[in-house]
């Protein structure tokens, strides 16, 4: 009995390994699933003079991606974009993380711009209120203006077409 | 009646100039309030040591907030309701968190069981 001890011990230690070590602690849940997106006023970025705030995302489903001129990433994603904004199958938001006006305007210039509306939000003052982390980032809001859906990292067409598309489908019903 | 408004003059000024809070003392705290929050895109390291831009941005919002009257539990606060229990380099007291806390302390307790049984049972065969 006493011989089983050590490996009573191992087997827990395991267990709690085997458990804790698969979870990617990177990977943090947003806070702010079913809460109101958070109140700001940024300008928008090709017009200065327009501010931008919350009721942007109110009245309509729409899809809040965070990206910028320095991030790679964003480059791969950036397709796909195009493709959900030509099928104009939600309301796409634009959020420009810390970046320059300029870099950005020529970023879009080259590949296309997918958004509606941009935020210019170069001093994080948005993103550390979303909760941000890095870019690419993606927020899903009802029309109730109510964030449901965060996405960390690239949406790729099938995150799209799997994941992403069906939630704003049964948002659009609600 | 002027010496009326003189004292009230006084008394206001006074205030004011205890309610404002001095630079050097936001700086103090915002670097206390800083070494207590994590840099959510550098892992292991505060918000005060690290160089990552989104540190910066965080450092400055904690100033920000210091500046408009916040106390240090609150700005910690907010960031906890954004980026959730992972930016808090000290882990709370809760639920999930018993294990870490206690465990620590029973396996003391169980180690100092042990080894009074031991003891006694060596003293009883001398």
């Amino acid at each position: 009995m006493r011989a089983l001890l050590p490996l009573g011990l191992f087997i827990l230690i395991g267990l709690a390994f085997a458990i804790g070590l698969t979870k990617d602690p990177r990977q943090i849940s947003s806070e702010l699933i079913n809460q109101p997106f958070p109140a700001f006023s940024l300008t928008e970025l090709y017009d200065e003079t327009q501010i931008i705030t919350e009721e942007t995302v109110k009245g309509q489903v729409s899809l809040i991606n965070v990206f910028g001129s320095w991030c790679v990433a964003c480059n791969v994603e950036h397709p796909v974009l195009m493709d959900i904004a030509k099928g104009e199958q939600v309301h796409l938001i634009g959020m420009d993380w810390r970046d320059e006006r300029s870099k950005a305007k020529r970023w879009l210039a080259k590949r296309g711009n997918p958004y509606k509306t941009i935020i210019f939000d170069d001093e994080s003052v948005l993103a550390i209120t979303l909760g941000v982390t890095g870019a690419p980032e993606s927020f899903i809001t009802d029309k109730s203006g109510q964030i449901r859906y965060k996405h960390v990292g690239v949406i790729t067409p099938q995150i799209w077409r799997e994941t992403l598309l069906p939630i704003i489908k049964a948002l659009e019903e609600e | 009646m002027r010496w009326f408004f003189s004292i009230v003059l006084i008394i206001a000024t006074s205030f004011t100039s205890f309610a404002q809070i001095t630079d050097a003392e936001v700086e103090a705290r915002a670097k206390e309030v800083g070494r207590s929050l994590r840099c959510v895109v550098c892992q292991n390291q505060s918000i005060d040591e690290s160089d990552a831009p989104l540190a910066s941005d965080m450092r400055k919002l904690v100033r920000k907030r210091l500046k408009e009257g916040d106390s240090n539990a609150e700005v910690i606060d907010y960031m906890q309701q954004r980026y959730g229990d992972y930016v808090l380099l000290k882990p709370p007291v809760q639920t999930n968190t018993y294990a870490l806390w206690f465990l620590p302390f029973l396996l003391l307790l169980c180690a100092f069981g042990w080894f009074f049984k031991v003891a006694r049972k060596a003293g009883a065969e001398s």
